[in-house]
């Protein structure tokens, strides 16, 4: 399936500029129109959660219902001798990541839900494993969050690597707003920063806090499902689903509390509120936030040649709106927001090709290959 | 002896209304509908929301829904093997994906219960977990 789009053509978003300077509510504008054609590269995927590039010019792609496959020209293959997974709700096979020396060593890192642990139902894991043909071999867990829950929400599971090779990971609230954020010696609310082996780097920010999970890197957050860093400064940012309104995009800093459910912009889904609060002393506020919420999924910054236009911005992918948005930052600020792919479905996924191009995992849909028009 | 007839009747008493609760005023109906809402508010409220309305043009409303009052086994079919594609709710065509919940099948009956008896929907014939059991994909 192809079809034109007109990328650039906006839809004005309908509310109006507000006064706190990391507010979300910038006014989208109308820009010349630049047409790009659109193809499916992989098609009959429901729920297509994690995507990677593959030297060989193969792709790795997550079911989130745990199928894993590994596709060659639009050829599924599935792989054999996965994990137990915890396929619950919004939990399932989740993230896939490339170890940054992969030519050299093979490694392959995976996010799921898990039931292995004590107790009834599941919570996230981190592994790694290398493939053998089409069979998942040496798995080594890393890590476990727990206690397992019940609860379908908040599994977060978004994994990346920063520059210097540490291995950062989220994990969501899993539907324990006030009990889980906010405490460092539990699980869940946090993002997490290891060794590419599943060590606790000593400088990690709780290692000397009695009873800390040693894991942690920053906590406070409800459920971060976009991890990326951003390729001139190196740094870790996040996006994260807020209820409704909310969601956020924050840059991620050791140690750091990002004040979930303490601070909020965003409301209970009945309308009521739960904090009076949008900012405290010693809680990080976001850089960004949308009202309302767009349901934000995977993120990428775009620093292909191949798109001159998009080049420096980040795409981020909206399971609500059905669209990929796409944010032009100017100074850690969000300065315009445009909708690309409009209508297309769930948006899951959004990742840089090994050749440059930009791929979108679509619910329903497959993997849809952005392709500029000259 | 006066408190020993009192001690007697109070016991009694107190016997007949646990009985009269567990015989009469159980109802497997009330029951799964209390139980639905929990899973509900977990699996479903993010999207159909607390109203049940929806959003408009992209996730259908369960309230007052003709889908739902007219399609009870594609319903149940929707909730436990997943949704996608057109569907037409109130006159307007959605086209969406809804993952497979990974409920169990008590789960689904109660959540179906629940949703078909909120917001103005009623349903008297109640789902059971047989029923729920047999319909294959």
């Amino acid at each position: 399936m192809k079809h034109l789009l007109s990328l650039f053509s906006i839809v004005i978003l309908t509310y109006s500029s507000c006064a706190q300077p990391h507010s979300t509510k910038v006014l989208a504008e109308s820009t010349a129109s630049v047409n790009y054609t659109t193809e499916v590269v992989v098609s009959g995927l429901n729920t297509p959660w994690g995507m990677v590039f593959l030297p060989d010019g193969s792709m790795l792609i997550t079911e989130k219902t745990g199928e894993f496959y590994r596709v060659v020209n639009g050829e599924k293959t599935v792989i054999e001798g996965m994990p137990e997974i915890y396929v619950r709700g919004q939990g399932g096979l989740m993230d896939l990541e490339l170890h940054p020396k992969y030519n050299e060593n093979g490694w392959i890192y995976i996010s799921f839900a898990s039931p292995e642990g004590e107790g009834e139902g599941g919570n996230t894991a981190i592994m790694r494993a290398k493939l053998e043909g089409n069979t998942l071999v040496e798995q080594q867990l890393l890590y476990k969050a727990s206690p397992n829950s019940t609860k379908g929400v908040h599994f977060g599971s978004r994994i990346e690597f920063d520059n210097d090779g540490y291995l950062f990971f989220s994990i969501g609230e899993r539907g324990n707003r006030d009990v889980n954020p906010q405490d460092i010696t539990r699980d869940c609310g946090k993002i997490y920063r290891l060794y590419d082996d599943g060590r606790i780097p000593e400088d990690n920010p709780f290692v000397n806090e009695p009873n800390a999970k040693k894991a942690i890197y920053s906590y406070g957050h409800r459920n971060p499902q976009g991890l990326v860093i951003h390729p001139e400064t190196g740094k870790l940012w996040n996006n994260e689903h807020g209820p409704q309104g909310g969601d956020e995009i924050n840059i991620i800093q050791k140690g750091k509390n990002y004040g979930w459910p303490v601070i909020s912009y965003g409301i209970n889904y009945d309308g009521t509120s739960f904090t009076e609060l949008t900012e405290r002393e010693g809680m990080e506020q976001p850089i960004f936030f949308w009202v309302p919420s767009i349901a934000p999924c995977g993120m990428t910054f775009v620093t292909s040649d191949l798109y001159p236009e998009l080049k420096g911005n980040l795409l981020v992918s909206s399971l609500k709106f059905k669209y990929l948005e796409r944010l032009i930052i100017e100074d850690n600020k969000v300065v315009k927001r445009e909708k690309l792919l409009d209508d297309i479905g769930r948006v899951r996924n959004v990742r840089q090709g090994l050749d440059g191009y930009i791929y979108v995992g679509v619910e329903g849909k497959g993997i849809i290959k952005i392709i500029p028009q000259q | 002896m006066k408190l020993l007839i009192i001690g007697f009747l109070i016991c009694i008493s107190i016997i007949f209304t646990i009985t009269y609760t567990s015989t009469f005023q159980s109802d497997p109906l009330k029951e799964s509908i209390v139980r639905g809402k929990e899973i509900y508010t977990d699996f479903c409220v993010t999207c159909h929301l607390p109203s049940g309305l929806g959003t408009e043009n992209i996730y259908p409303p369960l309230a007052n829904s003709d889908y739902l009052k007219n399609n009870r086994e594609g319903s149940i079919k929707g909730i436990k093997f997943g949704q996608q594609g057109e569907l037409v709710v109130n006159g307007k065509t959605y086209n969406n994906v809804m993952a497979p919940l990974g409920l169990s099948n008590a789960e689904i009956a109660d959540v179906m219960n629940y949703i078909t008896n909120s917001w103005g929907n009623k349903n008297d014939e109640m789902i059971t977990v047989e029923e729920v059991s047999k319909l294959k994909k």
